[in-house]
């Protein structure tokens, strides 16, 4: 049995011993893992998660049990102080020994920290590790209001991102002339650096830091060119220096740069049992500071071990694709067009912030390389045609433009890419694998292919890839991988929609008989009803039997089969007239009263037949439906605002009051939540709900698709500083872009993370009006809230509806299974 | 009156003893259900207006126990005609009375008949 050490349980020591375990049975190889950090590998390539809540358990790329199971012995928490080549030894910071047969150097790198006076001060971080994270975080609540980061590159940005999601008021600073150096020309830079100052965040180019000023703790940085940044924080994040102490201290060859020097099978030159993989190799003077290499020599290293071929390594292509703060950016093959001789040819649109280069060879046959900033959607496949020397279209701008005048680019589809075509590079996984995965094996769904080739488990970059190939493989194979309802519609929501307005159907049995077929479902029927609404917003109960019973019954269905009933307080403001009304009906009919969530106050056990004589009651004293039970409206939460508060500087509650009374019985595809916040404290969560509203000095700023439940989801800015007027236009576009787009149960966070484009191109139609239907949307929305009318009130005042509301059609008496016991002095369903 | 699931038990056609006036035609929905006093049992009935079928089944969800399957939304799939339990969403044939998207209990189902504008449920008593 060969005894093999790792040194080091980074995302590419995780990977060898994966690779190892995968290719060989467990008794060939006795395998010790040191990893110096308390857990075991993390992803760090998404660490800037962990700032918007990820835990660390999160980015485990596997638990402990896992190397239990694969019978590695991993010791995390000890650092490797010594190897001894002539005992063949290692020894540990506690002054264990342990022999190997074979070494593999995995270490990484740690942060480069630039000789600047005072980064010992208070306040001053690196930016690598989970424990790095934990005080970044620890000190950012506590202690500052502004950080800057130096570094202005790939890892900058992440660290950025980070910063600016805790709240801070952030800044990069770049030594370079422009953001990304290694990856981006100068004008795909200038794009990306006016995207990310529009989102708040300060950039400074071209600053050569001087000093770090403070008394202990840090408050600025002086540059060289004279000028002074005051902030409470700084983050470096210039740049990696490979691990390569260890290397050093027992007689191994590094490069200038760092690094242990390997030649093409990734040994030490020097020791031959000695490897080294990842950003602490270094191969012809060059350290890959990517995952993808880094797996790739992980693999080599381990095919190696168990006698497998290999094919040498001879560098690896640096082509990276990320989203950088909300902006797509890639860059790949050749990205300035230096190596050999090209032509380039670029699209630049500055509105929307879309940069798109490619370099073509001289004589136009081959690409060689790009940047793609704002719109990197067709990286993969340009990659490829850089990767694979596949022949140009005629008109190589289509590439960038799309083809025009109708037809399909020649050439730009992922059908159109040779099997051996590399699809994900983490996973060193080929078209050819994946297809067959789909034709022979019959697979249909992306998590399978996912979870049998390791595809898009890595950066995650090639998903649109895999996801298209999947669709044109199952379309070959004359699957239908068309979006339907279900079973008795053979359309998309959105084209019901359309159906619905054009032919203009307003019941469920007529859009049933004209489109459809069988006798519908629990899927299709309140999907359409909630269609149905938000076109012709006529009165639901007129159609009961295809709504869900909570809508049908107009009210919330609880444990033993009674309803709850929700009165509307809009904004959360209600007079004690009011207040006693509720107490007083609640008192009468023995509910159950619990303040909700929504600012609004819930009365339970009801009775079906109960319900409208309750409203009844209500509705005199003023109240009306809450939507409590509907896909539709909630409510929207404010916080106190300027009327009373001392730090508000808008009314929050009066135009909450006035957006609720907007949208109040507004049906849409999921329910929607709303608040206003009247100051930046934020006392109302606006940036939990699906559309959120922040006082500034100015006016508003307007947050979207955020939610709360299973799966929290902050919203997002669309606009800053608009008066009340352009902030209900923005709301009405939204909303109504919304109802007509989303799939059916889709919160506006999922509809968002799905929508292709992303925020920009939401803020494009919404703000923009990029597709000219800005004044349709709200011509749109206009009908809803002309045409709404409380749906108790005509129930309550309607006999015949009025009468549906009983448990038995046959008896008088309610439902006798109903009984409750005492909890607090109130009831609840009896267990 | 109970809720316990002992008291459903599906009734064969050829069996039925009585056969119980449960309300006129007009007092349920269209493609939809509502729910029957019968002794101590609470039946669903629904009318499948598209097909002119008509079905009966036990009120009580095996699922969680509660007594709702007459509110619920139905359906078919495929030919099989079915009603969804408006808590969680089970759905069960109402012919066979199986669980089509789980493991629950089956369903007690009732033969239904329609004469002089009233609605009949079957029982073996």
């Amino acid at each position: 049995m060969t005894r093999i050490v790792v040194i080091g349980n980074g995302m590419v020591g995780y990977k060898f011993c994966e690779k190892l375990r995968a290719s060989a049975p467990a008794s060939d190889f006795k395998v010790t893992v040191f990893g110096e950090e308390p857990w075991p590998a993390y992803d760090r390539v998404h660490l800037s998660a962990y700032f918007s809540g990820a835990t660390a358990d999160d980015l485990l790329l596997a638990p402990r049990s896992w190397y239990e199971e694969k019978d590695i012995d991993l010791r995390t928490n000890e650092l490797i102080v010594a190897i001894d080549r002539d005992q063949k030894t290692v020894r540990s910071h506690t002054g264990v020994e342990t022999s190997y047969d074979k070494l593999v150097l995995a270490t990484g790198s740690g942060a480069f920290v630039p000789p600047v006076n005072g980064v010992e001060k208070k306040g001053v971080f690196v930016y690598r590790s989970l424990e790095d994270l934990d005080a970044i975080i620890d000190f950012g609540k506590k202690n500052a209001k502004s950080a800057a980061v130096m570094g202005g590159g790939l890892l900058g940005l992440e660290a950025a991102k980070a910063v600016m999601d805790m709240g801070l008021d952030t800044h990069v600073i770049e030594f370079a002339p422009r953001l990304m150096p290694r990856q981006l020309d100068e004008a795909g830079a200038a794009i990306l650096k006016a995207k990310l100052e529009a989102l708040g965040i300060g950039i400074h180019l071209s600053k050569n830091t001087k000093q770090i000023t403070g008394n202990g703790k840090l408050t600025g940085l002086d540059f060289a060119d004279g000028s002074r940044l005051a902030v409470d924080m700084l983050v470096i994040s210039a740049g990696i220096r490979p691990r390569d102490e260890l290397a050093k201290g027992c007689g191994l060859a590094t490069a200038p740069r760092g690094g242990l020097v390997v030649n093409e099978f990734l040994q030490s030159r020097e020791d031959k049992d000695i490897f080294a993989i990842g950003e602490v190799a270094s191969y012809q003077e060059m350290v890959y500071g990517l995952v993808a290499p880094g797996y790739e020599m992980a693999s080599q290293v381990a095919n190696q071990l168990c006698g497998k071929e290999v094919r040498p390594f001879l560098g690896f292509d640096m082509s990276t694709k990320l989203k950088l703060i909300g902006v797509d950016v890639a860059s790949f093959g050749d990205p300035f067009g230096e190596a050999e001789p090209s032509t380039s040819i670029v699209y630049e649109n500055k509105t929307r912030g879309i940069y798109k280069r490619i370099n073509v060879s001289k004589d136009g046959k081959r690409l060689l390389g790009g940047v793609l900033v704002g719109d990197a959607a067709a990286y993969g496949i340009l990659l490829q045609m850089t990767q694979n020397k596949m022949p140009l279209p005629p008109d190589p701008e289509d590439l960038i433009l799309g083809a025009r005048g109708g037809k399909e680019p020649a050439g730009a589809g992922v059908e159109s890419l040779p099997d051996e075509a590399q699809i994900c590079s983490c996973e060193n996984v080929s078209k050819g694998a994946i297809s067959n995965l789909i034709k022979i094996d019959g697979i249909s769904k992306v998590d399978e292919i996912k979870s049998c080739t390791g595809a898009g488990t890595g950066c995650g970059g090639c998903m649109p890839m895999v996801n298209d190939l999947l669709k044109q493989q199952l379309k070959a194979m004359g699957k239908q991988v068309k979006n339907v309802l279900c079973e008795h519609f053979e359309y998309s929501r959105q084209e019901l929609l359309d159906l619905v307005k054009v032919k203009k159907i307003k019941t469920y049995d007529e859009l049933l008989n004209r489109v459809g077929k069988g006798d519908g479902c629990e899927v299709c029927k309140p999907a359409v009803a909630s269609i149905l609404a938000s076109t012709w917003n006529e009165l639901i109960v007129k159609q009961d039997s295809i709504q869900d019973t909570n809508d049908r019954y107009l009210a919330n269905i609880q444990k033993g089969g009674t309803y709850s009933v929700v009165p509307r307080i809009p904004g959360g403001e209600i007079t004690p007239e009011k207040l006693i009304v509720i107490g007083e009906v609640a008192k009468k009919y023995k509910l159950y009263t619990k303040v909700t969530g929504g600012q609004r106050i819930d009365l339970f056990g009801a009775r079906v037949d109960q319900l409208p004589d309750i409203w009844e009651e209500l509705i005199h004293a003023g109240f009306e439906s809450g939507h409590a039970y509907g896909k539709s409206l909630r409510t929207v939460k404010s916080c106190v605002g300027s009327t009373w508060c001392r730090y508000g500087v808008q009314d929050a509650v009066s135009f909450a009051i006035q957006v609720e009374e907007r949208y109040r019985g507004l049906r849409s595809p999921h329910k929607l939540k709303g608040a206003v916040s009247g100051c930046i404290r934020e006392c109302a969560e606006a940036q939990s709900k699906d559309f959120g509203i922040i006082a500034t000095e100015k006016g508003w700023n307007l947050y979207v698709c955020g939610n709360g439940g299973s799966k929290p989801q902050h919203a997002k800015l669309l606009v800053t500083d608009v008066d009340s007027a352009t902030c209900l236009k923005y709301i009405d576009r939204f909303l109504m872009f919304y109802i007509r787009t989303a799939e059916p149960l889709t919160r506006t966070a999922t509809w968002l993370n799905k929508l292709e484009g992303g925020l920009e191109y939401l803020r494009d139609v919404v703000v923009n009006d990029s597709l000219g239907i800005g004044e349709e949307l709200e011509r749109e929305m206009a009908f809803m809230i002309q045409t709404y009318a409380c749906e108790w009130k005509e129930v309550v005042n309607n006999p015949e509806l009025r009468a549906k509301f009983r448990h038995f059609v046959n008896d008088t008496s309610g439902d006798p299974t109903v009984s409750f016991q005492e909890m607090r002095g109130q009831k609840i369903p009896a267990s | 009156m109970t809720t316990k699931l002992e008291m459903y038990k599906t009734a064969d056609n050829s069996k039925i003893t009585t056969w119980f006036k449960a309300a006129p035609v007009s007092a349920l929905p269209e493609n939809g259900g509502a729910c029957i006093k019968y002794k101590d049992l609470q039946i669903a009935i629904y009318k499948f207006s598209r097909r002119n079928e008509w079905y009966a089944c036990q009120n009580l969800c095996p699922h969680k126990m509660q007594m709702a399957l007459s509110r619920g939304m139905i359906g078919s799939e495929g030919d099989e005609p079915k009603v969804a339990c408006p808590f969680h969403k089970k759905t069960f044939s109402l012919k066979s009375g199986q669980n089509l998207n789980g493991d629950c209990a089956a369903i007690a189902t009732y033969p239904v008949k329609v004469e002089e504008g009233y609605v009949y449920v079957g029982f073996e008593d």
